[in-house]
């Protein structure tokens, strides 16, 4: 450096050869970034401010995405493992020789028993690509990891609403005036979210926060309501109750949106009661009180009755459905006063949150002034809005009540007429969909045949489940089976127990793709590691016989796969975020975005999608192979996402379609498609006008345009179900109408929980263990710097955070004479842990949590192995069992949602206790340190990352 | 002893709304990729991979529970250099490194004459300075005078690069001089305070204090803490299968 005594500064510096713009993928927001590059390297990521997900703005994750683009934890090379599993010793090979060794092994598979292939992907955002591949390779044991981590919330807005929280929907930041917050939910949508409180905030809206942890979002919040976790379900429905009874409900929203005035059939021990009753063309009816009648619900002409009996033309009883609902809720056992104990919420703040709840959505009611057009062609010229909002996440979806817990939330959105209306909670294009979506589940499998259908998808009665004569489950993960019927995103976490136990049969392969399954993204951990190892006595051979896995960094899973198929970073690969897959939309338009590479990798490694492709086409799968048996796709997943057509004319970009570029949602293939994104800033949007904007499920312009975008198959009204009929065709199952029974054992648990309302019951754990013994909840939630980013090894985030403590109020600390800084250790029923104690005040006193996934196994992610991660960070997943507690002799359910399947994470119980003074310092339980595998770079000692660009600029 | 300029043509500086900060870290993170190529490159790090990763950071944000009489409350803070008009860390300098630039007030160390003595950090009550241990220098927040007038960025990315990325909007850039720039009346309306306004330095840079909380009905305009029943529930049904709705 030279001497430079004069303080003048360079106020223009050169700050880029050259800006390209793509997509983020450090965490699932997918926001749109600006990539300044200098001399080859990447200078600086910023948020794309003409980007409908982020407009501009970036998190602290996006921001470290520099160093997790260099970080000394990417693989480098196809590795082949030559030691027993978990040894980590590999050899690098070629990838000609991986992909060979794949299409062996997969290839045999294929023409013997395709599902001997269980395929499921992580932190995946090509899910369309990645489902339509097993697909075509003729397994239906895929699916993506859904089911550990939002299936309830999914499930239950889907066969509710016809959307559902987080991706499908948002509040209507601009308009708000209240705004709940349910569970944790610094997660999905993390730009969204933050940038939508900023905005209500300084509107002066009120935001109540539900959780029983006063952290991030949570402490701006207005009213923090520190809830017992796994009660927020019994808490809505006194809200429900206090509203019920003050007649607060907009009936006029209901009458015309949801089908609160279907006729439900009142028969009891009938194999149709419970069912709607139905015209001959299969019309629900409703009480028409005009004609004093019976009425197609449907007609735009029919006068409903919402309350009383009536009598059907064969002579029974009907009543609708709301007549259930006002019932069920109005009983006292939903009175606040009952409640307030179990949730920890006291009667008088649910009732003061109801007042306010009826106060705002009634009294406060806003006006949008436009003209729009309603399903039956009737003009408006205005929309009425009720400014209530509502969001709602992990914390709902992570226990086993979770399924009605979300659609005892959306039953409040509805009583009060909150959905898709100014200042409500709105629906991104392409939702609402049909309720729910058209997809069922593909049932056979064949050898060297395509499934008949997705390998995922949304049944509606017993005659969808995926299960044998006998009822007994046909997936390997047991989705879609008696035990967890609705199973919409499958069980991933059950997926290496089942396989293992050969229950209901051994796989032959497993591969996946970005999931940490021998971690933070498995139940029980340890258990999993020795599952993955463990051998069959007599033939000497693994249980899980081999292991794909694909990911772009050292993670813990590495060592126990026999073949590692290296991933590229997010700036060196294509992708497209796809409306076929979980869309980027906003509440007024439609949205889809591509990746590309934006630096070419400097290592032997290739996108998953690129290589999933390339096996395709060598194993031969159709969609993958033109006739004379060349590949489909020899442009690698850039021809694949501008070529591939899933139904004629759509394909996985919604852009710039059409020969000429100006086609929208449908048109034939554009080979300069991708250049269009590109030239675009990656990403297409689609604007919906004023009379378009809200009530889409009942809006006849949305509703054609959404026919012709392709997000709907036709232009009909989507009504909401208050009343979910599928439940109740489940339940009648279980009574033992129907062809098609359940096994004998699972015939209560079906008759228990498909109830077609919203019913509250303690998580199972709670339920099964002894709650004297193990008094406290235990949670864990990830620090937003952090959330689903794909690792903690990043220089920069884990100067932030590099172990995680355990938070304990302080009161329940002095309790157990506990003290900050102490060591204790954590036992569940499962399990037990050590990890050291921070005290707080903003937590449920019940409740004990932690950051999670900041815990890393000593040497894994190119840490050195005195890291903090590995000597003192920890994992809460020992303490989580993937089953649920044994009853003597009684079969072990998977811990789950019994409808969903999604674990129940946060159904967890434990006790805790101080460890003893030479117990200090280290956490537990802790594993032998992970060896780098070849190709793994040297981590560097010092990092001044940015120091050659200043030497460039010569300032 | 430094001198600082008897007034500056601007106060340039940050206005941070601790009542919409989440403590997400963005401003922080992003602050650190700007500045380790930009003015002050590199913002060194050492030990990143190992036991004790310590890094160069202009910006950091603190989360804690403020616990007191009636409840707690978890408050995200972030710190860095406050830009201050009486700036104890350029008159405590002895070389003439730190300096406050007289056309924008800017606080600023010119490396090549720093000799890494850290009276400055020393001197200063927030904590704002950062010793670079590799270089031997002193480094902080430069308010992005790389980026507030640089004529090769678009005119919407000159502000720092903490303003442009927080994605709750609470960080906001501007002439604190000028009290009709758009952060003036900010601060103004929302009584934005000074950061230890006690010690004297007259920091430019400025905190708006959390709003009120709304913890009662009458906060959102409800007349009453509770719904009034419908006195008969019978009757409420009644009411009920009376009513004549419409699809």
């Amino acid at each position: 450096m030279s001497a430079n005594m004069s303080d003048a500064v360079e106020t223009s510096p050169k700050v880029a050869d050259e800006v390209k713009y793509t997509t983020c993928y450090m965490c699932a927001c997918r926001c749109g970034i600006k990539v300044y590059l200098q001399d080859g390297k990447v200078r600086y990521i910023q948020g794309n401010r003409n980007h409908p997900v982020n407009r501009g703005v970036l998190c602290g994750k996006g921001s470290a995405g520099i160093m997790q683009h260099y970080s000394p934890a990417r693989l480098s090379k196809p590795l082949k493992r030559v030691g027993p599993r978990g040894s980590n010793e590999f050899v690098e090979i070629e990838w000609d020789e991986a992909l060979e060794i794949a299409t062996e092994w997969l290839g045999n598979i294929r023409k013997t028993d395709p599902k001997k292939l269980a395929f499921f992907t992580g932190r995946d955002q090509s899910q369309s690509l990645t489902g339509w591949w097993a697909s075509q390779f003729g397994t239906f044991n895929h699916a993506a990891h859904g089911g550990f981590c939002s299936v309830n919330m999914a499930a239950a807005g889907l066969y509710t609403i016809g959307g559902a929280f987080w991706e499908f929907g948002e509040p209507d930041w601009d308009r708000t005036k209240y705004f709940m917050m349910f569970g944790m939910a610094e997660d999905h949508d993390s730009n969204p979210i933050k940038i939508g409180i900023g905005k209500l905030k300084g509107r002066g809206a009120k935001f109540v926060s539900v959780n029983p942890i006063e952290t991030g979002y949570t402490a701006v919040a207005d009213e923090w309501v520190g809830i017992r976790p796994g009660t927020d379900g019994l808490f809505v429905m006194a809200l429900i109750h206090e509203l019920l009874k003050a007649d607060q409900v907009d009936f006029d929203y209901l009458a015309r949106y949801t089908n609160a005035i279907w006729l439900v059939i009142q028969d009891e021990g009938a194999a149709d009661h419970g069912l709607f009753a139905r015209d001959e063309d299969g019309n629900p009816l409703c009480w028409d009180q005009e004609k004093k009648a019976p009425y197609n619900a449907l007609a735009a002409d029919a006068k409903p009755a919402i309350a009383g009996e009536y009598t059907l033309a064969d002579g029974r009883k009907a009543v609708p459905a709301f007549q259930l609902f006002a019932q069920r809720y109005l009983d006292e056992q939903y009175a606040p006063e009952k409640v307030a104990d179990t949730c920890g919420v006291p009667a008088e703040d649910i009732k003061r949150i109801a007042a306010e709840l009826a106060h705002v959505a009634f009294k406060e009611e806003i006006v949008y002034e436009a003209e729009w057009t309603d399903w039956a062609g009737r003009k408006h010229d205005k929309y009425i809005g009720r400014p209530v909002s509502m969001h709602a996440m992990r914390g709902i979806s992570a226990h086993s009540n979770g399924f009605h817990t979300c659609r005892a939330i959306h039953m409040l959105q509805m009583i009060l007429g909150s959905i898709e209306c100014p200042g409500g909670f709105r629906f991104k294009p392409p939702f609402p969909k049909p309720i729910p979506p058209g997809l069922k589940p593909a049932k056979e499998v064949a050898p060297n045949t395509p499934l008949g259908g997705p390998p995922i998808g949304f049944p509606t009665g017993p005659e969808d489940l995926v299960v044998e004569a006998d009822g007994t489950p046909k997936r390997i993960d047991k989705a879609y089976s008696w035990e967890h019927p609705m199973a919409s995103h499958g069980l991933m976490h059950m997926v290496i127990h089942n396989a293992w136990k050969g229950d209901p049969y051994p796989v032959d392969t497993l591969m996946m793709f970005m999931a940490n399954m021998s971690w933070n993204s498995s139940m029980n951990t340890k258990g999993v590691i020795e599952m993955l190892t463990d051998k069959n006595e007599e033939t000497g051979e693994y249980k899980i016989p081999r292991i794909i896995y694909s990911d772009a960094f050292f993670s813990e899973m590495v060592p126990y796969a026999d073949l590692i198929l290296p991933d590229t970073t997010y700036l060196e690969r294509y992708d497209c975020i796809s409306l076929l897959d979980r869309p980027i939309c906003e509440a007024d338009a439609a949205a889809d975005a591509i990746r590309y590479p934006v630096v070419e990798p400097d290592r032997d490694v290739r996108g998953f999608q690129e290589v999933l492709l390339d096996l395709g086409a060598r194993l031969g799968l159709p969609g993958m192979t033109n006739e004379d048996g060349s590949p489909k796709y020899p442009g690698g997943y850039a021809d694949y996402i501008v070529n591939h057509e899933r139904a004629p004319g759509i394909g996985p970009l919604a852009g710039w379609r059409g020969k000429d570029g100006d086609k929208q949602g449908r048109g034939e293939v554009n080979p300069k498609q991708l250049e269009k994104y590109i030239e675009n800033q990656s990403f297409w949007t689609y604007h919906f006008k004023d009379n378009q904007r809200f009530y889409k499920f009942a809006n006849k312009d949305y509703l054609e345009t959404a026919v012709e975008l392709g997000f709907i198959p036709k232009a009909e009204q989507i009504v909401m179900q208050l009343y979910s009929e599928p439940l109740q065709k489940f339940r009648l199952a279980a009574e033992g109408h129907g062809e098609i029974q359940p096994p004998e054992r699972e015939r209560e648990r079906v008759k228990n929980y498909f109830d077609p309302l919203p019913i509250w019951y303690p998580p199972f754990e709670e339920d099964q263990v002894d709650n004297g013994e193990y008094p406290l909840h235990a949670l864990t939630q990830r620090p937003m710097h952090m959330y689903h980013s794909w690792g903690s090894q990043n220089a920069w985030s884990r100067q932030i955070t590099n172990f995680n403590k355990i938070f304990i109020h302080e009161e329940t600390a002095a309790k157990y004479n506990i003290e900050d800084g102490d060591w204790i250790w954590i036992t569940s029923y499962h399990g037990r842990i050590k990890a050291q104690v921070k005290t707080m005040t903003g937590v449920n006193k019940d409740t004990i949590w932690t950051w999670n996934a900041i815990g890393k196994r000593r040497g894994s992610w190119n840490l050195k192995p005195d890291a903090p991660e590995g000597k003192k960070g920890f994992l809460l997943n020992h303490l989580i069992s993937e089953l649920l507690p044994e009853k003597k002799g009684d079969y072990r359910y998977s811990n789950s949602d019994p409808i969903t399947g999604q674990a129940a994470w946060f159904d967890l119980r434990v006790k805790i206790e101080k460890a003893a003074p030479e117990e200090q310092g280290e956490s537990a339980p802790q594993f032998p340190v992970m060896e780098p595998v070849p190709g793994v770079q040297n981590r560097p000692e010092l990092l001044q990352y940015g120091a050659e660009f200043r030497k460039a600029r010569g300032d | 002893m430094t001198m600082l300029p008897q007034k500056t043509g601007k106060k340039l500086g940050l206005v941070i709304d601790l009542d919409i900060c989440v403590g997400c870290q963005a401003c922080a993170v992003n602050c650190k990729e700007w500045n380790t190529g930009g003015h002050m490159a590199p913002l060194t790090d050492q030990d990143p991979y190992g036991p004790a990763p310590d890094g160069v950071w202009f910006n950091r944000v603190h989360s804690y529970e403020a616990r007191g009489g009636c409840g707690s409350q978890t408050v995200h803070f972030p710190r860095s250099c406050l830009h201050c008009q009486d700036a104890a860390c350029v008159t405590v300098c002895p070389t003439g490194a730190s300096f406050k630039r007289e056309e924008d007030g800017i606080v600023l160390v010119n490396e090549d004459k720093c000799i890494g003595c850290k009276l400055c950090s020393w001197a200063c009550p927030y904590g704002a300075r950062e010793f670079d241990e590799v270089e031997g220098v002193m480094k902080k927040c430069t308010l992005c005078v790389d980026r507030i007038y640089n004529e090769k960025l678009d005119p919407e990315d000159r502000v720092p690069a903490c303003v442009s990325t927080c994605p709750a909007g609470a960080r906001h850039f501007g002439d604190l001089g000028d009290p009709d720039s758009d952060v003036s009346r900010l601060v103004a309306e929302r009584g934005g305070m000074d950061l230890m306004a006690e010690m004297g330095y007259r920091p430019t840079n400025k905190y708006l204090p959390p709003r009120p909380r709304k913890r009662d009905a009458a906060d959102v305009g409800a007349a009453s803490n509770q719904l009034n029943p419908v006195q008969d529930q019978s009757s409420a049904f009644l009411k009920w299968v009376d009513k004549v709705l419409s699809r």
